[in-house]
């Protein structure tokens, strides 16, 4: 039982519903996340995660729906509004979406110069300091391109978190990072929670990262929310898609479902 | 945040409170440079009454210290909080600056 009040929330979605084309992606996820908490959203690929996540950070419009961050319901916010509230909001993107033409330096830098009046010399031993929370110390001079693909994800992580943001969203962080580094970037993630009393929220399929960091969590299927409670509850849910994630047995298809499929092969059209 | 600056020829306290974040930070960044400037020779910072401190508050003592090291000056910290202390544990600078309990032995202990 969830007994935080509505306004010990950072974070409400309230029946979001998304559609792309006619296909309904969300179909009335609601979920609350309180300040200082770690939020992980689980699923399988396909389920809706991301797309959660893009339309809560404003990048865009829910069929219908509430999205209120701080109070806030950003989907009536003009952009300008939007721009403002999210300056005290970090998003770690599945792809990293660095800047490829100025040096991961650059990159870190860019949301402080853009947004503060510190001084340069300031912004820039910021800058070392977040490199170095993410393994990456060194690297200021590299261009994005020089990096592994695990390497632009921590430096996309320190772009981030350059503003110590209230809120810092993490499009599955530990994709593509070997286990030590993936570690890494968990123990980081409870650090700035700790340290900076960041309210964090992870979309993820990894197991052991959720094990690790999260206070809460939800899980999707189909675009609605099947789970939701804390880690010690997901473990002893007798719910079969959570127990199936847990166990990692793959999808038995029924038999309904395989004659979906031979009819749709045997279509003569897509 | 309050800034509240003693200091005669030789040692100088720099004394916050109220929270050091990404607006207020300037404040302190001005006493220290303008202190630096004086070639003061031992600069404490007394955080005593700052609860919280982001990463631009610790970056800023980082220029403290980078900036007394150039005249060989002596820059420490005096009284972190556990929530500051946890700040400077997440920047790994729990281990780079001299940091004192209290702000008396910060100004008695001899420059190492």
């Amino acid at each position: 039982m969830d007994s935080a009040k509505r306004e010990d929330y950072i974070i409400r979605v309230e029946d979001l519903v998304v559609a792309f084309d006619s296909r309904v992606v969300l179909n009335g996820v609601s979920l609350n996340v309180r300040r200082g908490e770690t939020m992980v959203i689980l699923g399988g690929s396909g389920c809706g995660k991301s797309t959660l996540l893009r339309h809560i950070i404003g990048l865009r419009r829910p069929e219908s729906g509430k999205i209120i961050i701080k109070g806030r319901d950003i989907t009536q916010l003009d952009n300008e509004e939007l721009s403002k509230l999210l300056r005290k909001v970090g998003v770690v993107f599945q792809s990293s979406a660095l800047f490829n033409s100025i040096s991961v330096g650059d990159n870190v830098a860019l949301p402080l110069r853009e947004h503060t009046k510190l001084e340069e010399s300031t912004i820039q031993i910021m800058t070392k300091i977040k490199l170095d929370m993410v393994g990456l110390a060194g690297y200021e001079s590299f261009m994005p391109s020089e990096l592994s693909g695990g390497m632009k994800k921590r430096a996309a992580f320190a772009r981030a978190i350059s503003m110590d943001p209230e809120i810092l969203f993490c499009d599955e962080p530990s994709a593509g990072q070997d286990p030590i580094i993936a570690a890494g970037l968990d123990q980081l993630i409870l650090k700035l929670k700790k340290a900076l009393k960041m309210t964090i929220v992870v979309v993820t399929h990894e197991m052991a990262s959720m094990y690790t960091i999260a206070d809460r969590v939800i899980m999707l299927r189909g675009g609605k929310v099947i789970f939701r409670g804390t880690q010690k509850e997901f473990k002893a849910s007798d719910h079969p898609r959570v127990k199936q994630f847990i166990d990692r047995r793959p999808e038995e298809y029924s038999e309904e479902e395989i004659g979906r499929y031979a009819r749709a092969l045997t279509s003569n059209s897509f | 945040m309050q800034v509240i600056v003693q200091h005669d020829k030789n040692t100088a306290v720099i004394s916050i409170s109220g929270d050091v974040d990404l607006y207020s930070s300037p404040e302190m960044r001005k006493a220290i440079t303008q202190l630096s400037k004086k070639k003061v020779p031992l600069i404490v910072v007394n955080l005593k009454d700052v609860d919280y401190m982001d990463s631009s508050g610790v970056a800023t003592l980082v220029e403290g210290l980078q900036l007394t090291g150039k005249y060989k000056g002596c820059f420490r910290i005096a009284c972190l909080k556990p929530t500051v202390w946890e700040v400077f544990e997440l920047a790994r600078l729990d281990r780079v600056f001299e940091i004192y309990e209290t702000e008396e032995k910060a100004l008695k202990v001899s420059p190492l």
